[in-house]
């Protein structure tokens, strides 16, 4: 290990960040050795995102200071934090896939020839030297689209390298490679390690972290927990930093009394999920909970039908019915508020009695001619139900705050009174008032006898709002517990795969 | 913790409606502004242009609006859901041959005009297949179609125009009903539907969601491909329609007819306020677009501006329109934005 232990390379001290009223970074401190690999953890929502975000020029911190081999930086723009040797791997990569590797390499800084034309010669062979010092063995001249995403990633760490990046930020960068890949990328990590390049590792799998992490820091709900020496921890006292605040009664978690099978998932397979197998009852709430990336959206798309299952079925009251599309799956009694309310769920220009009608027009029309008063009147019901004012009914969705615009999305499907709700992710952006109401609304429908699925990366919501908590990873449903006795920590060690969990019963 | 939060969730809705402002420009131009813009527009010609106002010339306008307005009525369908159609006219000859080659034939005129808009819906059912099922862009398979359906028109009639002065349909061109111009009661009629289709049935609604977001669509139970390939399907019987009269009030099938009509009557659409990205749009703005558009022409002609201001004029006025309307919904958003809570977090 080169590089100066007493003087860290980057220091962040008392860093803040506030969106509008959300707090996403109160104070934070953060550390990074030369030669370091350092893990940043936390939940969703912990404030790693922001930090990198700082620590790129994407957004500016509202106090604190950054301190760069002790004195003190600014970074204003992604262009500056090129200039103080800081480059960051994105989750979602940044490259052109159209154009060749060697191109995305010499971007911005194309080689030209004499005349003033590319030289592509050239580019080609600094593209070449460029792999080569991460030990890449790829032909520069391939379209980089045609790479696996774990080969682009790799280009895209030559990039960083060859831009003298001292300082690497790489967010969640195996979550899309295969095991080898995944080892080529440790490797290139050990190189770097030696060549003195301070990085920051997010990352959710433990496993992994325990690999190639010197220190690991926690976040949590944007607050700085603690910094420990890999050798000193153990990963239960990480996930114990990482989770470690009480499950309060926000759910107001009744004693429920399921009924009769309602939904019955048996052998549901899509892509990179599955099988999986699972039954809700009436009146009863199971949660699929999973890192992200573990394939619970993924099985809520194909319960509903969003995407096309390649085997197995999916049964409702009884009947098999297997949607191939949503509108069979809505025909079949199963209603889903998908992950994103804004790219899939909201019609930004249309009023919100539009957005709650859309779904329940059939049983409102005679002869396709719509009976406006009665979709009225049913809008208009589902509005006080969630205590939305009725005046809202003509203003377009999205003059709505997030909750209310949440709590639409939820009000069309109490007015098509389907069987099964699948609720992907029904708090993310909901202030904390309508979360509540959210949840207050769950116990309603299952006191009606409904059967709700639902998909939360909030582990207390997960644990504190269902009866059953089903956690995956890689694909499938590795444990079951029974949320009465589960913990955070419970489904943190099995969503991660750190070690056999304390109480239900394993899948595997 | 928990009671207190429940509490101060009682008086929530919406975010509390706009207090009106002095001048709300952007609000009002949304409401009736495009209607603003045709009476100062009517005014103005009336006193400039000599016999504007006269009952003829106002029948002849309306008369020589009919058709871009039945061509802008089903194309209205079709922008409503974030596509376009460059084929519509096209489509009018096509139709238009079709319908005089079946009179010609010797077949009753309702035959003839029942197989000239049967015809453009079959053009549009194309359309729609090719967009919705075959997922291309609706722009390049309708400008494909345009091209096509060009050389099938000019291969129908061999290049030549055929004239019938006997046309068995000619009423339908030229005719009066109750003392009014025959094209423009179809029109009227054809604007009814229209407005009926979109505000009061459940397939309306549905062309609108598919326009303003088409996965959610789907995700709502909407039939997505089904419905973008009905507005193709309407906006081709609109064009066969339009075909059909623009054959009658000529008595004869012209292969060239039509050509570059698809320009003015998308032009009509945005005028009328409806949305290219989809989603945003009212059947009667597009209605009052087609006049503004048709009182311009006409009141430049009778005005003697020369024809190559004419195209100067227009097209000034449709990209002004469009201009304010992009306006208008910037200054929207910034009010949507302002109020809002950010609910970004770090993760």
């Amino acid at each position: 290990m080169s590089g100066n232990l007493r003087t860290p390379l980057l220091r962040l001290a008392g860093v803040t960040k506030s969106f509008g009223a959300t707090v996403a970074l109160r104070g934070v401190d953060f550390e990074l050795r030369a030669g370091e690999v350092h893990a940043l953890l936390g939940e969703n929502g912990a404030g790693k995102s922001t930090l990198m975000k700082i620590l790129a020029g994407n957004e500016q911190r509202d106090a604190g200071r950054i301190l760069l081999n002790g004195a003190e930086i600014e970074i204003r723009t992604p262009a500056e934090a090129r200039q103080h040797g800081i480059a960051i791997i994105h989750q979602e990569l940044n490259t052109l896939p159209n154009l060749t590797v060697a191109e995305n390499l010499a971007l911005g800084q194309e080689p030209r020839t004499a005349y003033g034309s590319l030289d592509r010669r050239a580019m080609i062979r600094g593209a070449r030297e460029k792999l080569a010092r991460i030990g890449a063995d790829i032909d520069p001249r391939r379209p980089l689209g045609a790479l696996s995403v774990g080969m682009q990633q790799l280009v895209e760490i030559a990039r960083a390298v060859s831009e003298d990046a001292r300082i690497l930020v790489l967010d969640e960068p195996t979550a899309a490679l295969s095991r080898a890949e995944a080892l080529r990328l440790y490797e290139v990590i050990e190189e770097m390690r030696g060549a003195g390049v301070g990085m920051i590792y997010i990352s959710h799998r433990m496993e992994e972290v325990w690999q190639l992490a010197d220190r690991v820091t926690v976040f949590r709900d944007g607050g700085y927990i603690g910094t420990r020496d890999r050798e000193e921890v153990r990963p239960a006292d990480v996930v114990r930093m990482m989770v470690g605040r009480p499950v309060d009664d926000l759910y107001q978690h009744r004693a429920r009394k399921p009924g009769e099978v309602v939904l019955d998932v048996a052998g549901l397979t899509g892509d990179g999920v599955g099988p999986v197998s699972f039954r809700v009852r009436a009146g009863e709430v199971v949660c699929l909970a999973g890192l992200v990336g573990s394939g619970r959206t993924e099985v809520a798309r194909l319960v509903f039908g969003a995407d096309r299952p390649r085997a197995g079925s999916v049964g409702v009251g009884g009947r098999t019915v297997t949607p191939r599309t949503p509108r069979e799956a809505i025909r079949a009694g199963i209603a889903m508020v998908p992950e994103s309310r804004k790219d899939q769920a909201l019609f930004p220009q249309l009023a919100v009695e539009d957005n709650i009608a859309v779904s329940s027009l059939g049983s409102h029309v005679t002869a396709g001619v719509l009976h406006r008063r009665r979709i009225r009147d049913g809008v208009t019901t589902t509005l006080d139900r969630l205590r939305l004012r009725r005046g809202a009914l003509r203003l377009p969705v999205v003059a709505l705050s997030g909750g209310n615009q949440q709590k639409a999305v939820l009000a069309r499907w109490l007015l098509r009174d389907s069987a099964v709700l699948i609720l992907d992710e029904p708090t993310r952006g909901v202030d904390i008032g309508a979360k509540s109401e959210i949840y207050e609304l769950i116990n309603e429908l299952t006191d009606r006898g409904k059967a709700v699925l639902v998909v939360s990366s909030d582990l207390p919501e997960a644990i504190g709002i269902s009866d059953r908590v089903l956690v995956m990873r890689g694909g499938r449903i590795v444990h079951e517990l029974d949320s009465q006795h589960a913990t955070e920590e419970d489904v943190m060690f099995h969503a991660t795969g750190t070690a056999a969990g304390s109480t239900g019963v394993t899948h595997d | 913790m928990t009671e207190r939060t429940l509490d101060t969730t009682e008086p929530t809705g919406a975010a509390a409606p706009e207090p009106p402002r002095a001048f709300d420009f952007a609000y009002w131009w949304d409401r009736v502004g495009i209607l603003v813009v045709l009476i100062a527009l009517v005014a103005l010609m009336a006193v400039i242009a000599p016999n504007f106002a006269s009952v003829d010339n106002l029948f002849n306008i309306a008369r020589s609006i009919a058709i871009n307005a039945i061509l802008a009525a089903g194309l209205t369908f079709v922008i409503l859901t974030a596509g376009i159609d460059l084929s519509v006219g096209s489509i009018l000859a096509v139709s238009g041959v079709v319908a005089v080659l079946t009179a010609v034939a010797g077949l009753p005129a309702p035959v003839a005009i029942l197989l000239g808009v049967l015809a453009g819906a079959a053009a549009g059912l194309l359309n729609g297949v090719l967009t919705a099922y075959l997922s291309l862009a609706a722009f390049i398979v309708t400008l494909g179609s345009m091209t096509f359906l060009r050389g099938l028109a000019y291969t129908m009639t061999d290049g030549q125009p055929i004239v019938d002065n006997r046309l068995s349909f000619r009423d339908i061109g030229n005719g009066y009903l109750a003392g009014i111009p025959a094209p423009v009661v179809i029109m009227v009629f054809v604007y009814l539907v229209a407005w009926f289709l979109l505000e009061r049935t459940r397939y309306g609604r549905h062309v609108y969601a598919v326009g303003d977001n088409a996965e959610a669509a789907r995700l709502a139970g909407i039939n997505v491909k089904r419905v973008i390939t009905s507005v193709y399907v309407l906006a081709g019987a609109c064009a066969g329609l339009a075909g059909v009269i623009f054959a009658a009030r000529v008595v004869s099938a012209q292969p060239t007819a039509g050509t570059s009509y698809e320009l003015d009557a998308i032009a009509a659409v945005v005028l009328g306020g409806t949305s290219l990205m989809g989603g945003r749009g009212r059947i009667l703005g597009t209605l009052i677009g087609s006049i503004i558009l048709g009182v311009l022409s006409t009141g430049l002609i009778l005005m003697n501006v020369p024809f190559f201001t004419q195209l100067l004029i227009k097209g000034a006025v449709i990209i002004v329109a469009v201009a304010i309307d992009s306006l208008k919904r910037r200054s929207l958003r910034l009010r949507r934005r302002a109020p809002k809570v950010p609910t970004a977090a770090g993760a």
